[in-house]
């Protein structure tokens, strides 16, 4: 929790914001990059308007001692290059009486959105300082001023600017000379804002987006054969992959439309490569029919959902879990996959290679629901181990007599022909089959088929990892993905003021695992699910296909605002007194 | 051309599954099926070595009836899963197979994609210019008077043209072919198998039950009168200008193939971690 103290902060929040090409984005990649250097660990949300080039970007950073896994409640500082539609990020960075309003006089007052705050205005004169260093950009003194804020020291600043700029080393020294000249102006705000010393790194760490991070998962998992059509916010999975793959061995298609790329990954799959695509909203819908070929043909492959506003086009660079739904239900016929949801930036690798590990290792479809908080925002975090699970498929080999793809077995698992394979060809089919893959439209094939495809899932032992579940209580907090990290917070300030509150972030969606559920809410009388969306899909789930202990009630709203840790703790409170 | 008596040649019957066929009798789907397997044997490859890949319709059933691997994907889309598996396998010889509702219709776009990557793979397409599995609707390539219960006074649409199509978007073969000759079916399938690239073959293959008055294709097919050509212009000017029915090899090209090199890169994913670091 923040302090308003003159002591030592351990953890600030601050908005960099100005028109596109302002450099904001930069500005705030070498800010969380030089608290990384120094130490500190922090969290870069990038926001921006609709437009293509020039609309208004916002990088919405938190630098703090610990790691973090969501935007605090409100922002110590909003630092505007200029106030170009910036009254637009007004929802997305709170302010308060304690909070500053940093702005160039040149550019005029600061929208009343933000004054009426009561935040106290500081005077910045970006262009008259930058122009006095030929060369030099504002956003170097905005960077400069956001570090000496928040007491990052100028030589960690100095080397990160310098390696950013390897191929353009003559600018340099321009540019020290700005961010020298807005920490001079910072100093005027003492340190009111200076953040505690970083604890001591003991390990490494890493710089790392959401999208980034689940690309590396399926690398790790063993995914090689990619395909990829673009859509926003999910485009930089599919752009780290591209050239990632090829140095490992994979390869990466651009396809035409979403129902190619999740056709080509199946058609690679049944080959015997591990595949993955991934999507948004949009894309997923579009893919749904091809999930059903995955669920019936028993075709591993991976969709990674980087979840946006929707429905339809909806709000494409902004974030909401309201692809829970479709996820769940959005296939035609009883159609049982996978569903599992990363529950913080380096979670995107773990929970990505997990799922390339459940979709071979099971032969079917599994989505990841990650969201466009996760995939865009660049976090530092300690190095994610590798957890060592890899695609590890039941491949039948040649020579077996009386070869069945589609055996009933006990596990409901059935050894894959790989192609290529002698005496083993058969026909992956998408028509309901006999256990020899022959097309039937018999009742007693249909029924049979539909209780391997269940029971193969079902029966699987997901481990621990299926949920986080920490602390003990009466209340519990049933959350996913990224209100995890809010609710978290909101938890952890609960319990500073003795309300004991368990958590239970579930990670494994589908199946469902009741008996679970039931266990980690154990004791529990009253439940709080928390999700970001209008509708309440994941409420309605867990009433579906779980039996909730006690009262239950839902705290939810839709993106693009993120859920706040203060909104949870609140509901917390007022439940833990009622 | 490989000599089917040579030892190691296996016989069309080794490609022919003993999975009864669904179509209807008098199908002209029942000779491209023995094309097939002549074709297969012609190439000299073995049934695991090669994979069929269709979508839906009628056609689509072929991969069962052949003892390669097959894949029976979803309406449409067998194009896209084929070209997944031919990148990521490039070792494997890939056929995709379907008919022209599947292919020209709900798998348009990914016709002209297919041409334009120029994977090396064969896509045959038999066009009886109607929808048989759901019982006679027009397709893309019937004659905009055709009547039917969905089109009670025909489409009034032009009709498709594929192979024009096919070269404009870039196949790096074109051919038309005639069920009623499987082995002349055979040879062109053979060819376009060897053919580096995307290789197109259009197989007219008359609908009995739905469109009998195809039965006088037998008639109206001739071989081609002049010989295949590398010039897309030239080849795009005959096949505008000729009656439909010439039949052979129409296009051979020399585009440079889409072959990404696969399970070349050494590294390991840790080796990856480096860029990651603070």
């Amino acid at each position: 929790m923040t302090t308003k103290s003159s002591s030592k902060r351990t953890s600030v929040c601050v908005a960099l914001c100005g028109s596109g090409g302002a450099g904001v984005m930069t500005a705030g990649n070498l800010l969380l990059e030089a608290a990384a250097q120094a130490g500190w660990y922090g969290l870069m949300v990038r926001s921006s308007g609709p437009q293509i080039r020039g609309g208004e970007a916002a990088a919405l950073m938190r630098i703090a001692t610990h790691p973090i896994d969501c935007l605090d409640d409100r922002f110590d500082a909003l630092v505007a290059v200029d106030w170009q539609n910036i009254h637009r990020f007004a929802d997305e960075v709170p302010l308060d009486g304690a909070s500053l309003i940093v702005g160039d006089p040149d550019q005029g007052e600061a929208p009343e959105v933000y004054t009426k705050t009561g935040a106290r205005a500081v005077k910045l004169p970006l262009k008259q300082l930058a122009k006095a260093i030929p060369g030099s950009w504002p956003n170097m003194v905005v960077l400069g001023f956001a570090a000496g804020l928040l007491g990052i020291p100028a030589d960690k600043v100095k080397a990160v600017v310098a390696q950013s700029l390897k191929k353009g080393a003559e600018q340099l020294p321009a540019s020290v000379a700005a961010i020298e000249a807005g920490r001079a102006a910072a100093a005027g705000e003492g340190d009111a804002l200076a953040l505690a010393a970083p604890t001591p790194v003991t390990a490494r760490r890493w710089l790392i987006t959401g999208n980034q991070a689940a690309g590396f998962g399926a690398i790790r998992g063993g995914v090689r054969f990619v395909a990829a059509y673009p859509i926003t916010p999910a485009t930089e999975l599919l752009e780290y992959m591209a050239p990632a793959l090829p140095q490992v061995g994979g390869v990466l298609v651009q396809a035409e439309d979403e129902l190619a790329s999740i056709n080509m990954i199946i058609g690679a799959s049944y080959g015997g490569v591990p595949a993955l695509t991934a999507t948004s909203g949009p894309g997923l819908s579009l893919m749904t029919e091809a999930l059903g070929l995955a669920v019936a043909a028993e075709v591993p492959i991976v969709v990674v959902d980087v979840m946006r506003g929707g429905p339809s086009t909806g709000i494409p660079a902004k974030s909401e879990q309201s692809d829970v739904s479709i996820a769940l239900w959005g296939l035609h016929g009883d159609a049982p996959r996978l569903v599992l949801a990363p529950n913080s930036i380096p979670d995107c690798l773990t929970t990505t290679q997990w799922a390339v590990h459940l979709a071979e290792r099971l032969q079917a479809p599994a989505i990841v629901l990650s969201d466009q908080f996760f995939g865009q925002a660049r976090t530092v975090t300690d190095r994610p181990a590798d957890t060592g699970v890899v695609a590890e498929r039941l491949v039948a080999q040649a020579g077996a007599e009386g070869y069945k793809r589609y055996a009933a077995t006990e596990s409901g698992v059935s050894p894959m022909a790989i192609p290529g394979t002698p005496g083993l060809a058969y026909t992956a089919d998408g028509l309901e089959h006999s256990e020899r893959g022959i097309p039937s439209s018999g009742s007693g094939d249909h029924r049979t088929q539909l209780a391997k495809r269940e029971r193969k899932l079902v029966a699987h032992d997901y481990g621990a990892q299926w949920a986080d579940i920490e602390g003990d209580g009466e209340i519990a907090v049933v959350t996913f993905g990224s209100c995890t990290g809010a609710a978290r917070e909101a938890i952890a300030r609960a319990r500073a003021a003795g309300v004991k509150v368990r958590l239970v972030s579930m990670r494994l969606l589908a199946p469902a695992r009741p008996k679970l559920l039931a266990a980690a809410l154990e004791g529990v009388d009253r439940v709080l699910v928390v999700e970001q969306n209008h509708g309440g899909q994941f409420l309605r789930y867990l009433r579906a296909e779980f039996e909730l202990p006690g009262a239950v009630r839902s705290y939810r709203h839709p993106g693009p605002l993120p859920i706040r840790p203060e909104e949870v703790h609140r509901q917390i409170t007022e439940w833990s007194r009622a | 051309m490989n000599d089917l008596t040579t030892a190691t040649a296996l016989q069309p019957a080794a490609f022919k599954s003993d999975y009864k066929p669904i179509w209807c009798p008098g199908c002209g789907d029942y000779s491209v099926l023995s094309a097939f397997t002549k074709a297969f044997a012609m190439v000299g490859k073995k049934p695991e070595e090669i994979a069929v890949v269709s979508g839906i319709g009628c056609s689509s059933r072929i991969p069962a009836y052949l003892t390669s691997y097959g894949f029976h994907g979803v309406h449409g889309r067998a194009l896209a899963a084929a070209t997944g598996l031919k990148v990521a396998r490039p070792d494997l010889t890939v056929v995709v197979a379907g008919g022209d509702g599947d292919g020209y219709s709900i798998g348009g776009n990914h016709f002209l994609h297919a041409c334009r990557r120029n994977v090396d793979m064969t896509y045959v397409v038999m066009d009886n210019h109607v929808y048989g599995m759901t019982k006679g609707q027009p397709s893309p390539t019937t004659e905009p008077d055709w009547q039917s219960k969905l089109s009670p006074s025909g489409t009034g649409l032009r009709v498709f043209h594929p192979l024009v199509v096919a070269l404009a978007a870039g196949a790096n073969f074109v051919a038309r072919a005639f069920s009623g000759d499987p082995n002349g079916v055979a040879a062109i399938l053979a060819e376009a198998i060897r053919h580096p690239g995307f290789s197109f073959v259009e197989v007219l293959s008359p609908c009995v039950t739905f469109r009998p008055e195809q039965r006088n294709w037998k008639q109206a097919v001739h071989p081609a009168p002049v010989e295949p050509t590398d010039d897309p212009a030239k080849a795009a000017r005959r096949i505008l200008t000729d009656d439909g029915f010439n039949v052979g090899i129409l296009y051979r090209g020399d585009r440079m193939v889409y072959a990404p090199p696969v399970g070349k890169g050494k590294k390991k994913p840790a080796d990856l971690e480096r860029g990651f670091e603070v």
